[in-house]
């Protein structure tokens, strides 16, 4: 048991009797930046001591399957954008393996609070890819329900979802869904994100209450052209020491530290010991957005660097290397990521529109009078253009 | 029926709303032992307990957002904002998150969340505790926005507020705490008057006189001065500014052919604007004067030994009542 651990069972133990009670003891944690990693960029399977990680070939291989569709799916998401079939896309290229491997760490129960950009971890909740499309395509504004797959809609505003996290946490407490079989909550948020002031209210309101909650910071390096060092002059995961919760850093393109880091961390949330701060320590390979060109702010040299650490090709060549997948593997897992790439491709060409009068619909739970007058005078005024082109279509005859 | 202040009221209301549904829960700074700085929560924690009564880290965007959690979790959150000009740092969870959510999910989330906010000045304060921000959440769709102006309404819509699915924003008239009227706590709330209508509380022939909140009591007293002059106001209660009750409005402003709005807020872009012109737009024929407005000056809420002249009273709503007179 580590130190930390035993900090950490101190705290369980004296509030066996009430998860809400604050915390006291200060959380003991190392001072010098020690990155988490069990797949090395080599493909090289390492262990850590705090993170034992039993996998099975099997799992090691769903793992890649899900990395090479979530990276398919996002490409095509590129293409339909340059296409004009999509308004705007936030590509995850970089980040696959911070959200698999996240993704795949959270039970049924739990809950996923994502930005914009978390299109592995919604892939890994079950959530269908084109309703992430429809989102950016302009035919909604997310419009899934949250509770179908326990995956909350997407946040645009930055940091705003991390304090809707910590709030269903602490209902998570109020339902006595805390200790044997309990839930937990996952917020996500990039390096950015952390200097916004609803983080740092989230990760308060967390602490003192002890909520179920585990923050996952995928810290790509870059806040659109603002490199880190513009956002931060300590390391991000050495924040939670001052909220009074464990920071951790992993190889955020590692999917199996990224996996065995969340899953210890959502477990501890799940009995009763209180929030954890996960920084992945990624890289945004492509564009903020593809309303974005990166080679205004930052070097080529500094991707190429990071290509060498590509989440995908770790795991491929670990797996080749172990002898735990054939090559017809990796053909199948292409033939499929195609295929999906390929659905998601026409399936959004051939989105329709919303109906034009839907824009009126759950402003509120019923309609004020004046909505549904806007509505009719609006279906009205719509109603007219049609029949100004009959009458027109009459004269020509 | 009972004798109770305005606070006292709402603070039985709470009661009542907590006791009504166990997902209820009352949140805020300063909430719980002392029972908020205007003792409307006096005593709630001492009966429902921590975890229902909580005490929250002192930060206003926090106490919106985990609300709003709590509320994806099933529960139903009464926050407190301390005073109307700390409501700000939460401006954009309320905007941009609370208003919108049940839209962006398609009606897929319910968000039932009261906001209540003591507001107004009157009360000789510092800085930052006098103001009137309704407008700017009266402009923002998805949100319901309601002001109460007497003990009774305060105990029956704070109900209503709770009992609501969408969330409401709940301005309380802070200088009219310590009113004191009847209140009927044994009535269940049946026979009340939804919150989103207006009441007419005094009938009158010459003048519609529309104002919420602080401006009820001010309004009610004007009439019963103009009525020594021979002039009859009617005096409307909008207790909803949105959605405004305007059939209530309207019908009004058709009978008497004048109408002055009244409110503590900023004229400028006010609640008084949006109903001048709906009136306008509506009771075009029946007007036998422009609507008139009654309100602060476009200035900053001024330092509180100036509030009397900044404030509208009496004699400024009398003088708007002459004006419209006069043409």
């Amino acid at each position: 048991m580590t130190v930390k651990d035993a900090g950490r069972a101190a705290r369980a133990g004296k509030r066996a009797t009430d998860s809400r009670a604050p915390a006291r003891e200060p959380e003991r944690q190392a001072d010098h930046a020690e990155l988490i990693q069990l797949l090395t960029p080599e493909g090289e399977r390492v262990e850590h001591p705090d993170y034992p990680l039993e996998i099975s070939a099997a799992e090691v291989r769903a793992l890649y399957r899900d990395l090479v569709i979530v990276r398919r799916i996002d490409f095509e998401a590129i293409a339909l954008q340059r296409q004009g079939e999509l308004g705007i896309w936030a590509s995850l290229l970089g980040q696959e393996a911070a959200q698999i491997g996240s993704g795949r760490a959270l039970n049924p129960r739990d809950m996923a609070f994502p930005t914009y950009r978390e299109h592995g971890v919604a892939w890994c909740r079950g959530l269908d890819p084109l309703k992430l499309l429809e989102l950016f395509r302009g035919v909604s504004h997310g419009g899934w329900d949250p509770t179908a797959h326990n995956f909350h809609l997407y946040t645009i505003v930055i940091g705003s979802q991390t304090l809707h996290a910590t709030g269903y946490a602490m209902g998570i407490q109020r339902d006595g869904a805390v200790g044997d079989g309990g839930e937990a909550v996952i917020a996500y948020f990039g390096d950015g994100a952390t200097s916004q002031g609803d983080v740092n209210e989230a990760f308060i309101w967390a602490s003192v209450n002890n909520a179920p909650i585990v923050f996952f910071c995928q810290n790509n390096q870059w806040a659109i052209s603002e490199p880190l060092e513009r956002q931060t002059r300590t390391p991000l995961y050495l924040r939670a020491k001052g909220f009074g919760f464990p920071g951790v850093r992993v190889d955020g393109n590692d999917v199996l530290a990224c996996l065995a880091v969340t899953r210890k961390a959502m477990q501890a949330a799940r009995e009763g010991q209180g929030p954890t701060l996960i920084e992945a320590f990624t890289y945004r390979m492509g564009a903020h957005t593809t309303t974005d060109d990166p080679t205004r702010y930052r070097l080529s040299a500094e991707l190429e660097a990071w290509k060498l650490k590509d989440p995908i090709e770790r795991v491929k060549q670990y797996l080749i290397r172990t002898e735990q997948a054939e090559m017809s593997f990796f053909d199948e897992v292409e033939a499929e990521a195609a295929a999906v790439g390929s659905r998601v491709r026409t399936a959004c060409q051939q989105m329709p529109d919303p109906q034009p009068v839907s824009m009126f619909d759950n402003v509120l739970t019923a309609d004020t009078a004046q909505l549904a007058a806007e509505r009719d005078g609006f279906a009205a005024y719509l109603d007219s253009f049609v029949a100004d082109e009959a009458v027109a279509a009459g004269d020509g005859r | 029926m009972t004798t109770l202040t305005l606070s006292r009221a709402l603070n039985e209301g709470l009661r009542k709303a907590l006791e009504a549904n166990a997902k209820a829960l009352i949140m805020g700074e300063d909430v719980g032992k002392l029972g908020g700085v205007f003792r409307v929560t006096d005593g709630l924690q001492k009966d429902f307990g921590e975890a229902r009564v909580i005490d929250t880290p002192l930060a206003e965007s926090g106490i919106i957002g985990t609300a709003i959690g709590l509320a994806l979790r099933g529960y139903r959150p009464i926050c407190e904002i301390q005073f109307d000009g700390f409501i700000f740092p939460a401006f954009d969870q309320i905007v941009s998150q609370l208003a919108k959510m049940r839209y962006r999910s398609r009606g897929a989330v319910k968000l039932p969340i009261v906001i209540r906010v003591p507001f107004g000045g009157g009360i000789g304060a510092v800085e930052h505790h006098s103001e009137s921000p309704e407008a700017l959440f009266a402009h923002t769709p998805g949100l319901r926005v309601v002001s109460c102006g007497d003990p009774a309404d305060a105990y029956t819509m704070i109900q209503q507020a709770a009992s609501s699915d969408d969330p409401v924003l709940f301005f309380e008239p802070k200088r009219r705490y310590w009113d004191k009227a009847e209140v009927d706590t044994e009535g269940g709330l049946a026979a009340a008057l939804p919150m989103d209508k207006a009441r007419v509380l005094a009938d009158g022939t010459d003048v519609t006189l529309l104002c919420y909140g602080p401006m009820v009591r001010t309004c009610v007293e004007a009439a019963v001065a103009a009525a020594g002059d021979g002039k009859s106001l009617e005096v409307i209660d909008l207790r909803s500014l949105a959605p405004l009750d305007t059939e209530t409005i309207f019908a009004s402003v058709r009978k008497t052919g004048r109408c002055v709005v009244v409110h503590e807020a900023v004229v400028t872009g006010g609640l008084g604007a949006e109903i001048a012109a709906q009136v306008t737009q509506e009771c075009f024929y029946s007007l036998e004067a422009p609507v008139l407005r009654v309100g602060a000056y476009s200035t900053p809420y001024p330092p509180s030994r100036l509030e009397d002249h900044y404030l509208p009273d009496l004699d400024r709503i009398l003088d708007a009542v002459d004006r419209s007179f006069g043409y």
